[in-house]
């Protein structure tokens, strides 16, 4: 025996057993994680939405929680993964921010510019194989224009219009798809977001009810209290079982 | 016998024990220690107040050209949100102080999740110019830093860190070439009651009057402060400020100077 090793261990097919002689593995797992990120480009800013619940595997752990960082006056993340993590990527954007205040150049980095650096870091560490386990949404609003990129553990970094992590890339990006127009106002995907929040909660078992909404816009980023969802649980595959009233075959 | 006029020789001029900070003096002196405050004495004055409502600091920066752009080489710098210092002396020199200073404050961030209180900053950037006065292989400093921080508990501090690895908390401080003037001038302010606005105008009137206009003719006047205005948060003062106060310092000195003529 070489002692304790705390990276031993076999919590899911994910994670790697140390052995003798073997090149030491890092962490594999993440144990305190938050659900999916929502956000959607608009017209007049951008608009990004989680859940407020960590879970510890299937436990619902902690609750309002936040998993929204303002990194600048013009710039949130929306996270989602490891809690931990997110908490270290938090540390380092505030790091760099401190570091470009003092600077005092007039000077300050623009969302794009930010998206960048966590993208750098999480390539970085995912090459160490020894990943941050989030994914980061990064809205702004910069030269009146809204952003919104994605980077995930891998590194793996885009733009788009609507954008969705988690359990959210399955059940809720199709609903922002068919929401998203490119007139589309924050007012309004507030309304979406809050629609697609609720059906994430139904079908998302590391969802809780209480949500978060911010924007982004030109006056600066706002972030939302924290909401609870109205919930409707009278529907009827709710209350008779999801194949009530189902006559196919199937 | 020839050997005792040499080393007596030797003894005159400092020359056996300036050499290096790790030799003393039979008298106790480290001359090496000495003459970077020298390097400091012949430096632009920096001055600093802590006063009712915040801290503020300002300098003397000697403008090397006319074709400088303005700005340019700064010798005052923001540490931390909470903390910024002044620089008299060798500049470079100050910028690494100042660099370590930052290094200091985000180490202490990234350790205890809170801002480096103003005392533990000053001691850390006083051990790290100490440290430069231990060994041979290394010079001290050619500079002192006038340190101003805010913290919760212990309120609006001014801290002066000397090359020797002293550092002092005072009320009112001054380094440089006009220290002795400033300092006169200083002990005349009533800190308990003087606002960041009023030190602003103070400050900038001692700058204008312990310069020598006959020795640098062209200086720029650089000025930091953390106060009740700023939000406790570290900020060069605002250059319209600034150029007002020594605007008025410079008109109040013609009128002096008038008057003198009169008399």
């Amino acid at each position: 025996m070489s002692g304790l090793r705390l990276t031993e261990g076999s919590r899911g097919p994910g994670a790697s057993v140390a052995v003798e002689g073997a090149p030491l593995t890092r962490t594999q797992v993440p144990y305190v994680t938050g659900s999916s990120v929502l956000g959607m480009k608009c017209a007049d800013g951008v608009v990004i939405a989680c859940d407020t619940m960590a879970s510890y595997g299937s436990l619902a752990r902690f609750k309002r929680l936040t998993r929204m960082h303002v990194a600048s006056p013009n710039c949130i993340l929306g996270v989602g993964g490891d809690y931990s993590d997110f908490q270290q990527l938090q540390t380092m954007v505030d790091a760099e921010m401190t570091a470009q205040y003092v600077a005092n150049d007039g000077l300050s980095l623009s969302p794009k510019a930010i998206h960048a650096f966590l993208a750098r870091h999480m390539y970085h560490r995912r090459c160490k194989v020894d990943p941050l386990w989030n994914s980061v949404l990064v809205a702004g609003f910069h030269k009146g224009e809204g952003t919104l990129s994605l980077v995930d553990l891998y590194g793996t970094a885009y733009s788009s219009d609507v954008l969705a992590t988690g359990f959210a890339l399955h059940l809720g990006l199709p609903l922002l798809r068919n929401a998203h127009r490119p007139d589309i106002t924050v007012a309004e995907a507030k309304v979406v977001m809050n629609d697609v929040l609720k059906v994430l909660f139904y079908r998302d078992a590391r969802t809780n009810d209480v949500v978060q909404l911010a924007t982004v816009t030109a006056a600066g980023v706002e972030v939302g209290d924290m909401v609870k969802l109205d919930t409707e649980w009278n529907h009827k595959a709710f209350v008779q079982g999801a194949r009530a009233g189902d006559e196919s075959s199937w | 016998m020839c050997r005792g006029v040499l080393s007596c020789f030797c003894l005159l001029d400092h020359s056996q024990y300036d050499l290096s900070s790790t030799t003393f003096s039979p008298d106790g002196r480290v001359f090496q220690i000495e003459y970077a405050q020298k390097a400091v004495e012949n430096s632009g004055t920096a001055v600093g107040v802590s006063c009712k409502d915040g801290v503020v600091m300002a300098v003397e920066k000697v403008v090397v050209s006319k074709m400088l752009v303005p700005g340019t080489m700064r010798r005052a710098h923001l540490v931390d949100h909470h903390s910024g210092l002044v620089i008299s002396g060798l500049i470079s020199d100050g910028r690494q102080l100042a660099t370590r200073a930052r290094d200091e404050c985000s180490s202490y961030k990234s350790v205890y999740d809170s801002a480096i209180p103003g005392h533990v900053l000053a001691e850390r950037l006083a051990n790290f110019a100490h440290v430069y006065t231990l060994y041979a292989y290394v010079r001290p400093f050619g500079c002192a830093a006038l340190l101003g921080a805010h913290d919760d508990t212990n309120g609006y501090q001014l801290y002066l860190v000397e090359p020797s690895g002293v550092s002092y908390r005072y009320f009112g401080a001054a380094v440089g070439k006009g220290k002795q003037a400033a300092k006169t001038a200083l002990e005349k302010l009533d800190f308990k009651s003087l606002t960041c606005r009023e030190a602003v105008k103070e400050l900038a009137k001692i700058i204008v009057d312990v310069h020598d206009e006959a020795k640098d003719k062209l200086y720029e006047l650089e000025m930091c402060w953390v106060c009740e205005e700023s939000k406790n948060m570290s900020q060069l003062v605002p250059q319209d400020v600034v150029d007002e106060a020594r605007k008025a310092a410079e008109a109040a000195q013609d009128d002096d100077s008038d008057m003198d003529d009169d008399e």
